[in-house]
């Protein structure tokens, strides 16, 4: 037999180019809608996470900032907002959807440099879908009553919120978008490592003539968030990030009467059963833990597999891990991207050696990393007990745990047993498996067949101490209504 | 007086025999393990001599109602249905009895039937709520990709609810009915000044066909037991619906252990604008299921 010849395989490279997008120096916050100077004299830098180079300065905002900022949002609550009658609230959300679908190309860009995160996804994913949830609550907006049988629905006026840096522009769409619809204003705090896409949404808002103090930016580390949450003149606050701080965020607001709605951690249960299309199950495993590099609340960072086909999955797995390209965000063949921050490494590298010296047994496919900026390769641990800290903790990288499984009852135990309940996913060919598995699974996104799909009129949100209240559809818009 | 009420003597001399309130748990009626007692005097005499339930009998009744909280999520909603309008059944049943046991603790004779009567009918509206609130509640969502995607409500688990002071019936049962409507199972911390009557409706719960655990009744002071429920990593959810301020801050801070969902009433229950869905929604999750369709023209979506 002869000799395969030997082909390369490997894409050219095809970099998106960066010349469409205008990055100021220096970005100020947005109060009353305006970029204005804070209190206070203190920057700090946003850097590229996949070469580590600068891309602007941010302005840490002061406790006098947010305080103005808060301000804002209540006198354009009191003055103009709640004036409004509820279509026009509607079509100002309706131009802001269409800018964003203007723009997608720079605001996918600047994603991609901000935050690491692969151009096809911010390109196919977050901005898109940032869009999407506008022109979903626009249509809200007018039509109150129909989303709450029998109750009367009020506004609570200021709202406050806090939003992680795995989905910058996505999080401020799940926040902004319902909260305008049903007559709220804003104040808004992006993370500190990624703030442009928000302050270019300011951009957006001023060029849809969005009233000013509608929705106000303040900028800066955890502090910020903090004042804008404990700010006495806040009526609702909205926190997407780690279970650590939104239980902080409980215990702070405890007796003040602010609404609130957590979206925290996960530890999702991705589950394949041995009558499973098993193909399709590993590409959705494949999506489900390295989507945008594990930097996933909802990732489905547990894979519990039936014993009867745990070999083939494996071999399948790590076939199709090799093929993953791991390096600039920008290039449109990139599989997984940076990984978000200098600090974020650190705690998966950190999870990473808890596994091996747990005794699990830990597999990378052979892969070059780019010498400067943030990498992980995609990473497998096999021989994972349910006790092992991987198995219970949040890593939010592009870490996979592997567990087998026997029964239906033995899967479902295990599945639900942690802290969390924000999502599951179950590979079946069975119909009715499916559904006695998707009705006992402990969470509020259930994937079955399919995971990580996302869409403004599906409601999203966690069972347990992955928080509680639901972002999208009908069910996201009482988060804002008294 | 009333010939029912329970007093030392009868007309005719005959000496009563005075009940003994024991709390109930787990569909028994135990005492409390730490053995105390207390004797709440609402009209300003002593009225019997209750259980002081302590930290264990509250970890008792909780694992109690955890234990049957699956099956009761379990059963179909209209078997839930049936065992609502039972309870209403069995109470109108013995209204006697509840009417003279809130006169006992110091309620007018028309105010306690009025109570009675409005509990009764608030139970038989729960009852007919059991399995229609998911069609009001649920939906199937319209994403753009081709996928079937719908949202429906599940129970959120373990409930304990801090009955009102006042309204010792109707404030139970107000909350309890849509507590357990949706498959929650429910721990309650009866009035402590008017405690009498949640334990005997725990006598009407057992024979209503309610499964032992679903509803449990512990009596006591809320002050002693108030961080230890707020703590219980097993209870999900809690219903406060005291005028109580102080304690209802330090329940929602001891509630951030497993982020419960601490909910805080102070409605008028006599009033039926007070009931509806939407106090089952407040003990409920939204689950959001997705499954692909198959569409081979286009990836469409088919709903």
């Amino acid at each position: 037999m002869n000799q395969a010849t030997k082909t390369n395989w490997d894409l050219a490279p095809a970099p998106e180019s960066t010349s469409h997008v205008s990055i100021k120096e220096s970005y100020g916050l947005f109060i009353n809608g305006k970029f204005v100077e804070s209190s206070g004299e203190e920057k700090f830098a946003s850097i590229n996470p996949a070469n580590e180079e600068q891309l602007s300065e941010i302005t840490e905002a002061t406790e006098a900032d947010v305080d103005k900022a808060v301000k804002a949002a209540r006198n354009a609550y009191n003055k103009t907002w709640s004036k409004l009658s509820p279509a026009q609230r509607g079509k100002y959300l309706f131009r802001i959807a269409r800018l964003l679908q203007e723009r997608a190309r720079e605001l996918a860009v600047l994603e991609s440099l901000d935050g690491g995160k692969p151009i096809r996804e911010s390109r196919d994913v977050d901005i898109p879908l940032a869009a999407a949830h506008f022109f979903y609550y626009a249509g809200w907006a007018d039509k109150l009553e129909y989303a709450f049988p029998g109750r009367k629905v009020a506004p609570y006026g200021v709202a406050g919120q806090v939003i992680p840096w795995n989905f910058p522009l996505l999080m401020a769409a799940w926040k902004i978008a319902p909260a305008l619809a049903t007559g709220n204003c804003v104040v808004i705090k992006p993370a500190e490592s990624t703030s442009l896409t928000m302050l270019k949404l300011a951009e957006i808002f001023q060029q849809a003539e969005l009233p000013p103090g509608v929705v106000n930016i303040v900028t800066g580390h955890g502090a910020v968030g903090s004042a804008i949450i404990n700010h006495k003149d806040v009526d609702k606050v909205a926190f997407t990030g780690s279970t650590r701080v939104g239980k902080m965020i409980q215990e702070s607001i405890a007796g003040s009467g602010k609404g609130c709605t957590l979206e925290l951690g996960g530890k999702a249960a991705n589950i394949i059963f041995e009558d499973a299309s098993l193909d399709q199950a590993v590409e959705g495993v494949i999506n489900a833990i390295y989507f945008n590099q594990g930097h996933v609340c909802c990732a489905g960072s547990r894979l519990f597999v039936q014993e009867s086909v745990r070999d083939i999955v494996l071999r399948k797995l790590k076939h199709r891990m090799k093929s993953l390209i791991v390096g600039d965000p920008l290039d449109k063949n990139t599989d997984i991207g940076a990984i978000n921050s200098a600090k974020q490494l650190e705690t998966i590298n950190g999870y990473i050696d808890i596994g091996k010296e747990e005794g699990a047994t830990f597999y990378q496919p052979v892969c070059e990393l780019p010498s400067k900026g943030f990498w992980c390769a995609p990473t497998l641990f096999t021989d994972v007990a349910q006790s092992n800290r991987i198995a219970q903790e949040e890593i939010f990288g592009p870490v996979l745990a592997v567990q087998t499984f026997r029964t239906v009852a033995e899967v479902i135990q295990k599945a639900n047993n942690t802290p969390y309940g924000l999502s599951a996913g179950v590979w079946t060919d069975k119909g009715s498996k499916i559904f006695n598995m998707t009705s006992q699974m402990r969470a509020g996104i259930v994937w079955a067949n399919t995971f990580n799909k996302f869409d403004p009129t599906s409601p999203f949100g966690g069972y347990k101490e992955s928080g509680f209240g639901r972002e999208g559809g009908m069910h996201g818009l009482a988060a804002y209504l008294k | 007086m009333a010939k029912d009420k329970p007093t030392s003597t009868s007309s005719n001399g005959r000496l009563s025999v005075l009940k003994t309130y024991k709390m109930y748990v787990g569909g028994a009626f135990p005492r409390t393990e730490s053995g105390r007692s207390y004797s709440p005097a609402p009209a300003g005499k002593p009225i019997a001599n209750m259980c002081l339930g302590s930290r264990k009998d509250v970890r008792n009744a909780i694992v109690a109602a955890r234990a049957a909280q699956p099956s009761w999520a379990g059963r179909t909603a209209y078997n839930r249905c049936q065992i609502l309008y039972r309870i209403g059944e069995m109470l109108e049943g013995r209204s006697a009895q509840f009417v003279a046991e809130m006169e006992l603790m110091g309620l007018s004779s028309a105010a306690a039937k009025k109570e009675v009567e409005a509990s009764i009918d608030r139970l038989v509206y729960y009852a007919g709520w059991c399995d229609k609130y998911q069609q009001v509640f649920s939906s199937v969502n319209p994403v753009a990709s081709s996928h079937f995607n719908f949202s429906v409500l599940e129970p959120g688990g373990v409930v304990f609810l801090v009955a009102n002071e006042e309204s010792p019936l109707l404030g139970i049962v107000s909350l309890l009915a849509p507590i357990i409507a949706s498959g929650n199972t429910c721990v309650m911390l009866a009035s402590e000044s008017r405690p009498l009557s949640a334990i005997t409706l725990g006598e009407v719960l057992q024979t209503s066909d309610v499964p032992g655990g679903v509803a449990n009744f512990i009596t006591g002071k809320l002050d002693e037991v108030a961080e230890h429920f707020a703590k219980h990593l097993d209870v999900n959810h809690v219903a406060f619906d005291r005028d109580d301020k102080e304690t209802l801050v330090s329940i929602q801070k001891n509630s951030v252990g497993n982020l419960k969902r601490v909910r805080a009433y102070s409605c008028d229950w006599s009033d039926v604008d007070s009931q509806g869905p939407w106090l089952i929604h407040d003990f409920c999750e939204v689950k959001t299921t997705w499954h692909p369709i198959e569409k081979i023209s286009e990836s469409g979506s088919g709903y």
